[in-house]
């Protein structure tokens, strides 16, 4: 079977949750081989990446690789697609992600997919637009398939395979090396996943009333081993960071369990979360528009019922 | 500094969205189109750079003739002109060839910094300034939470996952906002009926030197094949607390194996 690229996502060298499933998906559809792009690659990385299926490892290791926006990890990517001609290329929906697709696509020729919930025979992308309300099936015309997939698309299954490493050198082209990363800036960062992989999101909105208050949001959320996330309304009253936002101009989340605490559910956070598998909301309000997609709804007091559930979920533990 | 702000008309989020049937694009008459709400950010950043280190300030808008309600209320804001690339050739054009079409017409304007939002409420690829960095060799300083230039050197703050990135780089750059980076300012009735008598130039596929074998639904790198509402969720179970509510909530996890 033809090869299908994955391009790793990887902080502090660490491969993160949505390239195993990455890896998981392109094996239903061809070999993948993983991708490699900046510093930090180590022999833990590459037993990671082969337990999930790369049967090949392609290693662009230099440094300068990460100091630079996008546009590097592209050029790795299309220096790979011309030498190898695989299948299909796969990334992960993220802003990143989705970035050096775009950038690929046109130094490739080949057509783009962002924000893909599913990959099927003959790189066929399913996608959820409107805020979910429309799914699209579309599929790449010209050029190498290229498509972003959403976060929590797949349940990543491990299946050895050989991981062959093979080093890649590419020779930056001064275009990409335009704009240099000359800091980055660690912010919130706790015990808690990562909003956009983790397997439970507990947002809270403006029914939660001020910053102080989210720490009943964050209690459940470390019973539950949760991201945190919040409402446009919450980020906007600055009662919790702006990249915690889910929803039309903030994150995309679609975890197996999302659970809304005070939050209404305008279209705007709907677009961020209705993918989401399993859907709870407590609201005092009754009439709020998300107990529509609710599976379960609690019509109460959000003060009284978080830390109820809070107790409970310490309590089955 | 010659500023350039890409807006987009999308359709109202609030109304029913919707495919058109015959060719499965965007159909933008069934719902109201209002501007792009990340690209009322980049408006803001435009203006307020400008107010700062002076220049002018060129809204640059691809849609149909009815996207200059959306170009008004750009130069409502306080932009000084306008450009609208409208042709019919361009109808139906995908990320690709949108991103050339606007390039292209980027290199006939002329630019030293290029702003637009981080992505549209309806396609919501984002991937656009990407894509326009790439076509333009230019430098792509996007997700900026916050913008400062000093002479022909820029930085932003660039949002990620973990925080964010302090990204430099020299002009001419193109730049994508989010919306942490400001608040932008309602049109006044002054900015309103001055918008009027602003210049609007519109340019078609020849006077951008566009061509037309790169743009258009026929000529797109990507189909969509099928596409149908999304089936309703199931009915799910909503409660009213009675005290218990938590605990009736727990189970409920707890039957789903969450717990």
């Amino acid at each position: 079977m033809s090869e299908i690229l994955v391009l790793v996502e990887h902080v502090d060298g660490d491969v993160k949750k949505v390239t195993l499933e990455l890896l998981t998906l392109a094996r239903s559809l061809g070999t993948p081989a993983a991708v490699w792009a900046g510093p930090g690659y180590s022999d833990a990385a590459k037993a990671r990446l082969a337990e999930y299926g790369a049967e090949k490892i392609y290693v662009a290791a230099a440094d300068e690789i990460g100091d630079y926006v996008a546009a590097p990890k592209a050029e790795v990517l299309a220096h790979l697609v011309t030498e190898r001609s695989p299948a299909a290329v796969f990334l992960a929906a993220t802003g990143e992600g989705k970035e050096i697709a775009g950038r690929l696509a046109i130094k490739t020729d080949s057509g783009v997919i962002s924000d893909a919930v599913g990959v099927g025979e003959g790189f066929v992308a399913e996608q959820s637009i409107f805020g979910g309300g429309v799914n699209v099936h579309s599929r790449v015309t010209k050029g190498t398939p290229i498509i972003t997939v959403r976060p929590n698309s797949t349940a990543p299954v491990a299946a050895a395979a050989a991981g062959a490493e093979e080093k890649v050198e590419v020779a930056l082209s001064d275009a990409a090396r335009a704009a240099r990363i000359v800091e980055r800036v660690v912010q919130e960062k706790g015990a808690r996943p990562e909003l956009t992989e983790a397997a439970i999101v507990v947002s809270g909105g403006r029914g939660v009333g001020s910053g102080e208050n989210f720490a009943i949001i964050e209690k459940l959320a470390d019973a539950l081993g949760a991201a945190v996330g919040a409402s446009r309304a919450a980020t906007d009253a600055g009662w919790y960071p702006h990249q915690f936002q889910v929803g039309q101009t903030g994150k995309t989340v679609s975890p197996q369990l999302y659970i809304a605490a005070g939050i209404s559910g305008a279209i705007q956070h709907r677009a961020g979360m209705q993918t989401s598998k399993t859907i709870v909301v407590i609201n005092k309000d009754a009439e709020a528009p998300l107990f529509e997609i609710a599976d379960f709804g609690v019509v109460g007091d959000l003060f009284q019922v978080v830390p109820q559930l809070t107790e409970e979920v310490d309590k089955r533990k | 500094m010659n500023i350039v702000v890409c807006v987009k008309q999308v359709p109202d989020t609030a109304t029913e969205r919707k495919l058109r049937s015959d060719d499965k694009t965007l159909d933008r008459d069934a719902a109201d189109g209002v501007v792009n709400e990340l690209d009322e950010y980049a408006v803001e950043e435009a203006l307020r750079l400008k107010e700062a280190h002076g220049g002018e300030v060129t809204v640059l808008s691809m849609g149909p003739a009815k996207a200059t309600e959306t170009i008004r209320k750009a130069l409502a804001m306080g932009a000084d002109k306008a450009v609208h690339l409208h042709d019919d050739a361009l109808h139906g054009s995908d990320a690709l060839g949108t991103s050339y079409a606007i390039s292209q017409a980027l290199k006939k304007i002329g630019y030293d910094l290029v702003i637009l939002g981080s992505e549209s409420t309806d396609a919501r690829t984002g991937m656009l300034a990407a894509m326009l960095a790439e076509r333009l060799g230019a430098p792509q300083l996007t997700l900026a939470s916050k913008v400062e230039v000093d002479g022909t050197s820029i930085r932003v703050e660039r949002i990620t996952d973990y925080g964010y990135d302090k990204v430099e780089a020299s002009l001419p750059a193109v730049v994508s906002v989010v919306e942490k980076i400001n608040e932008p300012r309602y049109p006044s009735f002054k900015g309103i009926m001055a918008a009027k008598k602003k210049p609007v130039e519109t340019l078609g596929v020849a006077d951008a030197e566009i061509a037309a074998d790169q743009v258009g639904l026929a000529n797109s790198w990507s189909e969509v094949v099928e596409f149908a509402a999304a089936p309703p969720r199931a009915a799910g179970t909503v409660i009213k607390d009675e005290g218990d509510g938590g605990a009736k909530a727990a189970e409920f996890l707890a039957s789903k194996k969450f717990i």
